[in-house]
């Protein structure tokens, strides 16, 4: 360990820095005897860097050579950068070391794709196998799996990986052609199948015998790039709900398309990577996950993009009246849960509440209902209040958006004095 | 005005309970054995904290809350807010009186309060998991100073002896000046009177590991570089990793 180290892993994170899961949840395991670390089921995050992202895991690829020149990756092969590689010992000394001090819950490991996807994901897995096997670590790893490795080795690496991830980066086929000539989407989704089967097939082996070994308990994850292609939003929230059908995918990451390559024509000079989309497509993953909605409720044809202005769930109530308002009191936990401003841990909170008595808004707003939005869509056996219905969508979206200092506001619109 | 004095522990709250059951006469306000008296005190009642008092309390009250309720309890003690031990004495009382448990009842304010302070406890008692640092010191000992809005660490233990069972490691409170030390097999309450590290929480170089100061610089060498430029949102920043345990981070020196 040497300054040396110290401009590596300053390289090597710059390099990994855009790959945007961080999540060291989904295992739960205690210390086992001869090992270090433990696994905690719901993650933690040990720092969160200045751009409000968290810090969970050690993010470092092994190296950042890359044989592939993918116009969106800041690693290809024909960018004039910095290049890098950490020796097995060094990597495998940094986890232990920033683990034993609380910086860390364990390693994300990634790499560039050197000679072959075969060659890189055999180096990966050894690195793996040797932090569990000879180092005794029982802490979390997500590893990377290669587009294009073999089945043999996405299946060793998942014995000892509790994630891996094989990220799609683009979500149409051609765009992903155009952009990086060497991938196509047999090479993503071949991978991703191999990592199903195994978990599914792990699963069902447990059942049968406690001892058969886990297979990647945390599931997968992958990741798109928001903005750097014409794709809508349809199309990247159909493609992640069909991928969430699949019960190892965990999560579908989004990342705002950043311009690291200035110098490519094939991509938007975009001079800011658009957070808003980015943040209204994680609502609506939100909503597919755990709120009961199907894609075709967020997005259709008629609607191909999330509304920038409101939120997935607001929008889509305000163009369904006919469902509101909902009554707290009788209504079921499904549609409670589709009123804006009531989140799951609300609507489980009125849902256990009332069976003791009637709940009333006050009891509504202690209970974290955000009551500002959720006001005009439901009701609660106190005197009738204005719903959705006495003021018009158009007039609830517009109290709503008013103040938020987005620039799309500028019109000037006439206020009337409330009645 | 009723008013009950007690040694503002868990166990004599638990016995004021008892004592105000036995009594019939239930408190208005509860006081620290140093606390004066409110106007208009028309009784004083001394409470002696007492085991077999308390754990009856405790006995009663498993039958008629769930567990993970009563758990709850003693958790909201460590907020160590002004108010808690009323609230949680209301608590103790509605759960008692109430025919059916009342755990579930969140729109009863007393419940819905003590679920608010349970959750904030938790949340405080994840920072700590979070943010402690480990400084090796030249004898292999982890050290690490912290100091959480809430009295939790107790509460961290068995977290923290789980992940670092195989290392000597010390985490201190500096704010309540104490700390525990697991020795490869418990966990001890120790105290410092003479401190060897300085006011942010790092060890002198001479109790510290030879590597110790290297390790730092590459993790804040990380830190620094994982941030994408194009994204800087400092207020999210400070929103989840608030500002006051940055006098301990290594990464924040």
């Amino acid at each position: 360990m040497n300054d040396n180290v110290l401009e590596k892993l300053k390289t090597l994170a710059e390099s990994a820095k855009y790959d945007v899961s961080c999540a060291s949840s989904g295992t739960t395991r205690g210390h086992k005897a001869g090992m270090v670390g433990s696994a905690s089921g719901w993650g933690i995050c040990h720092s969160f860097a200045e751009d409000g992202r968290c810090i969970a895991l050690l993010k470092i690829m092994l190296t950042n050579y890359c044989m592939y020149d993918c116009a969106y990756c800041i690693n290809r092969r024909s960018n004039d950068i910095k290049r890098a590689t950490l020796s097995v010992s060094e990597l495998v000394e940094l986890t232990m070391e920033f683990y034993r001090r609380n910086y860390i819950e364990g390693l994300f490991l990634s790499s560039g794709v050197v000679r072959s996807p075969d060659y890189t994901m055999e180096r990966l897995v050894r690195i793996v196998k040797d932090l569990r096997t000879v180092h005794r670590y029982n802490g979390y790893i997500h590893l990377k799996s290669i587009p294009g490795a073999s089945r043999e080795l996405v299946d060793e690496a998942g014995l000892y990986a509790d994630r891996m991830s094989v990220n799609i980066e683009i979500p149409n086929e051609q765009s992903l052609q155009a952009l990086a000539p060497e991938k196509d989407f047999k090479s993503v989704f071949t991978p991703m199948q191999y990592i199903k089967q195994g978990s599914l097939q792990s699963i069902e082996e447990r059942k049968h015998y406690r001892h058969a070994p886990r297979y990647v308990p945390a599931g997968q994850s992958t990741q798109m790039i928001v903005g750097a292609t014409p794709e809508r939003d349809k199309d990247i929230l159909t493609l992640s709900s069909a991928l969430y059908q699949d019960p190892s995918m965990k999560r579908v990451y989004y990342s705002g398309y950043i311009h690291v390559n200035t110098n490519d024509t094939r991509l938007p000079a975009v001079s800011k990577p658009p957070l808003v989309r980015e943040n209204r497509l994680y609502q609506a993953d939100w909503l597919l996950r755990f709120y009961q909605f199907s894609v075709d409720e967020i997005v259709d044809d008629a609607f191909p993009d999330l509304d920038l202005e409101v939120d997935p769930k607001l929008s889509w109530a305000l163009r369904h009246p006919e469902k509101f308002p909902v009554d707290v009191n009788t209504a079921d936990y499904e549609l409670i849960l589709r009123v804006p401003g009531i989140g799951v841990k609300s609507a489980n909170l009125i849902v256990t509440s009332r069976r003791f008595g009637h709940i009333s808004s006050w009891q509504l707003k202690k209970m974290g209902v955000v009551m500002k939005k959720a006001q005009y869509f439901l009701t609660c056996r106190e005197l009738p209040i204005r719903t959705i219905h006495e003021l018009t969508p158009e007039r609830v979206k517009r109290i709503l958006t008013k103040g938020s200092n987005n620039s799309m506001n500028t019109q000037y619109t006439i206020q009337f004095p409330d009645d | 005005m009723i008013a009950y004095k007690y040694d503002k522990s868990f166990e004599g709250l638990l016995s004021a309970v008892f004592e105000a059951y036995a009594s019939k006469k239930f408190p208005d306000v509860l006081l620290g054995e140093n606390d004066l008296p409110p106007l208009f005190c028309d009784e004083m009642v001394e409470i002696v904290t007492d085991e077999e008092r308390s754990t009856r309390v405790w006995k009663g009250l498993e039958r008629r809350i769930s567990k993970s309720a009563l758990y709850t309890l003693p958790d909201c003690w460590l907020s160590e807010l002004p108010d808690v031990d009323m609230l949680i004495f209301r608590y103790i009382r509605k759960a008692i009186d109430a025919s059916q448990s009342i755990e579930m009842n969140f729109g009863d304010p007393d419940v819905m309060q003590l679920a608010k302070i349970w959750r904030s406890v938790i949340k405080e008692r994840e920072r700590v998991m979070q943010f402690v640092r480990f400084q090796k010191t030249a004898d292999g000992l982890f050290f690490s100073c912290i100091e959480p809005a809430f009295n939790v660490l107790p509460i961290t233990l068995s977290h923290f002896i789980d992940r670092f069972h195989d290392q000597k490691w010390i985490i201190y409170d500096a704010k309540r000046d104490y700390g525990f030390y697991y020795d490869l097999t418990t966990a001890t309450e120790v105290h410092f009177d003479d401190k060897q590290w300085d006011d942010r929480g790092f060890l002198s170089e001479s109790v510290a590991d030879m590597d110790e100061k290297l390790f730092q610089q590459l993790w804040k060498g990380y830190f620094d570089s994982m941030a994408i430029k194009e994204r800087l949102n400092p207020r999210l920043h400070k929103r989840n990793l608030p500002v006051r345990f940055w006098k301990y981070l290594p990464e924040k020196r």
